[in-house]
């Protein structure tokens, strides 16, 4: 049946904990399942498939912070060195033992999730601010080692090029290709996060979220459950380094600066802390956004600046309408876009009547 | 020369490298201990007074007295219009929402750095010698001399406001309750815009300082990544912890630099004051002369 529910009907815990909460929701997924597997990759030009995949990896990365950020409450400023650990260990397992891609992955992912657990162990003592400060020194502590132990880095540029994934015979080279190969994690990693946070794991993440005194007074071990979230999160950090490495075919310490911690942080904030739907938004709005600046840059650019500047211009024009942006709604609309994507459907849920 | 030669400019380096650390951590301290606010833009304050103060000297070819002036000013004035526009609505909400809007103001200041007057880095030269003074074994550049100088010189002139002056009373009543202080009839939101007004007097004063060091460009703001570990050894709402802090981290990563250095090819600089501070909050959290307030969970 396709109709909405006019208020909150349910009755049972099941209800208000089942993946679809109505048949339309079933409907709606199959039918963005056929538009991405199917409408969009086939419709879209290479490069706009290139942008589409960029998108999919950033999924993956905000889903991971927001488990730590959203749901668990830790802040960390730590993401995007995560995401360098799994990077480097999956191209040192590639170009070293010759691994096949699900190995890299998996173990990319698994010394993310290991050192970011090491990373989250100050946790246990400190919270807010001084954690965020702890994170913060994780990744430049991190950053520095990755770039000064010949070891890892493979030299002194410290990128290492990595073969491109295969899958049985095929090489995963075209954008297309990728495109499907992303799109597979997107999914295992949507259905994970939603799945996790409605488990046992999940719900002691935001009792620790919203009051930890009393979540451990009803019984959840505090020391555990931060560390797991931490881990959790830096393995979804971990496979989107791997992922993104394998997207550039090269391992580079460059792409996981601080900025890119904070750009992670800014697509919770922007999407929305503590949901799914929200970091899907958020993934999308912040790594669309250079680009739309840069098309709207170069069309406009004749009248204000000349092309030159205009190359010159357009990082620093992303950052600081990427700041403004981080200000903006964190003062108006601190629940993010995901916030703005309820009130509109909850707006049209009993469309014609106004109540 | 000697080993303990060695050791000693490596020493003196520091604690003149280490002040100049703790006139910057002061903004961020200030600003702490009034309002409970972080501010991750530390760096970019000192950045953008640097550009307010080479752009007056430079392009509007002021003297240099009205150019360090016009810094003050424009960064007093910075102070109150954030406090007022950003920060002000988000008191109450919690820290990870002040961080980030933090770091989206630095994300805005360094983004509109190639935007400014002036392109490249620009020197931001002061009526100092060149020539280091050589006493004995130490070479100290003139420059050092005078941060050093003046960071003392603030940070007794701010521990004086604190204990003695009215408004610094206040100022401490507004950190420690601020229902209590508003019950006494101290208008809190004014001192959370003097709190700002207050840092920017410190980031000017530190812009130009640095920028005559390091040249004033958009880089200027990365010295603000070592106001973390000087908070957190001080103690993120204690003045004279700044001022421990700013020397023991001058200290270590001099003196890690000079040792280290030659065996890993660069960079200890940057990478020291992290560990001690990582060290820190393991055994300290609240640092040396921080308030006890952290809870343990």
């Amino acid at each position: 049946m396709i109709h909405r529910e006019c208020g909150i009907l349910k009755t049972t815990y099941e209800a208000d904990m089942a993946l679809y909460p109505l048949p339309i929701a079933k409907y709606a997924v199959a039918a963005f399942a056929v538009l991405f597997f199917l409408i969009v990759p086939l419709m879209l030009h290479e490069y706009f498939l290139s942008i589409a995949n960029l998108v999919w990896i950033a999924v993956i990365g905000a889903l991971g912070l927001n488990i730590l950020v959203g749901y668990t409450g830790q802040v960390s400023i730590g993401h995007g060195a995560f995401m360098s650990v799994g990077a480097y260990t999956a191209a040192n397992l590639a170009t070293r033992l010759d691994a096949p891609w699900p190995v890299n992955l998996l173990a990319g992912g698994l010394m993310a999730a290991l050192v970011g657990a090491i990373v989250g162990i100050p946790s246990l003592r400190i919270k807010g601010l001084y954690l965020a400060i702890a994170t913060l020194a994780g990744q430049l502590i991190i950053e520095w080692t990755i770039n000064h132990v010949t070891f890892i880095s493979g030299g002194v540029q410290a990128s290492i090029e990595v073969p491109r994934p295969r899958l049985g015979p095929y090489v995963l080279s075209s954008q297309h290709a990728m495109y499907y190969f992303l799109l597979f994690f997107v999914v295992v990693a949507i259905v994970g996060t939603m799945n996790l946070v409605r488990s046992r794991v999940g719900r002691a993440f935001i009792a620790i979220r919203d009051h930890d005194i009393a979540a451990e007074i009803i019984g959840i071990n505090i020391f555990r459950y931060k560390l797991l979230a931490f881990a959790i999160s830096s393995f979804y950090a971990g496979v989107t380094g791997v992922l993104y490495t394998y997207y550039l075919g090269i391992a580079n310490y460059e792409q996981f600066q601080i900025g890119v911690s904070i750009d992670y942080l800014a697509m919770i904030i922007i999407g929305g802390l503590g949901s799914v739907l929200g970091s899907i938004f958020g993934a999308a709005f912040v790594t669309l956004l250079p680009i739309v600046i840069r098309y709207a840059m170069e069309a406009f650019s004749g009248v204000l600046f000349s092309q030159a500047t205009v190359h010159n211009l357009i990082p620093a024009l992303r950052l600081t309408l990427f700041g403004a942006l981080i200000i903006v709604f964190l003062v108006l609309e601190p629940e993010g876009l995901n916030r703005l994507w309820r009130n509109i459907r909850s707006y049209f849920r009993v469309w014609p009547f106004a109540y | 020369m000697g080993d303990w030669q060695f050791t000693a400019l490596l020493l003196s380096n520091g604690v003149l490298i280490g002040l100049m650390y703790s006139l910057i951590a002061l903004g961020f301290v200030l600003v702490y201990k009034a309002t409970d606010a972080v501010n991750f833009a530390q760096g970019e304050f000192v950045m953008i007074a640097g550009f307010v103060a080479v752009g007056a000297l430079t392009v509007l070819g002021v003297p240099l007295w009205l150019s360090i002036l016009a810094a003050l000013v424009g960064m007093i004035a910075f102070g109150f219009a954030l406090e007022r526009v950003m920060l002000r609505k988000l008191i109450g909400r919690p820290v990870i929402a002040i961080v980030m809007a933090t770091i989206g103001l630095a994300a805005i200041l360094r983004g509109l750095g190639p935007f400014g007057i002036f392109q490249g880095t620009r020197p931001l030269p002061l009526p100092l010698p060149d020539e280091p003074f050589v006493l004995g074994p130490l070479f100290i550049p003139p420059i050092q001399l005078v941060g050093g100088l003046v960071s003392l010189l603030f940070l007794a002139g701010f521990g004086y406001f604190f204990l003695k002056s009215r408004k610094g009373i206040a100022m401490r009543a507004v950190a420690d309750n601020q229902q209590v202080a508003l019950a006494m009839g101290i208008n809190v939101e004014r001192y959370f815009g003097v709190a700002w007004a207050m840092t920017g007097i410190v980031s000017a004063l530190g812009g130009v300082l640095w920028g005559n060091m390091l040249g004033v460009d958009v880089n200027l703001a990365l010295v603000g990544f070592k106001v973390f570990p000087v908070v957190i050894l001080g103690g993120l709402d204690s003045i004279p912890g700044a001022v421990i802090g700013g020397l023991i981290v001058g200290i270590v990563e001099n003196v890690a630099a000079g040792y280290v250095d030659p065996f890993v090819g660069g960079g200890t600089k940057d990478f020291a004051p992290y560990v001690l501070m990582i060290l820190a909050l393991m055994i300290r959290p609240y640092g040396i002369f921080g308030k006890r307030i952290i809870e343990r969970v």
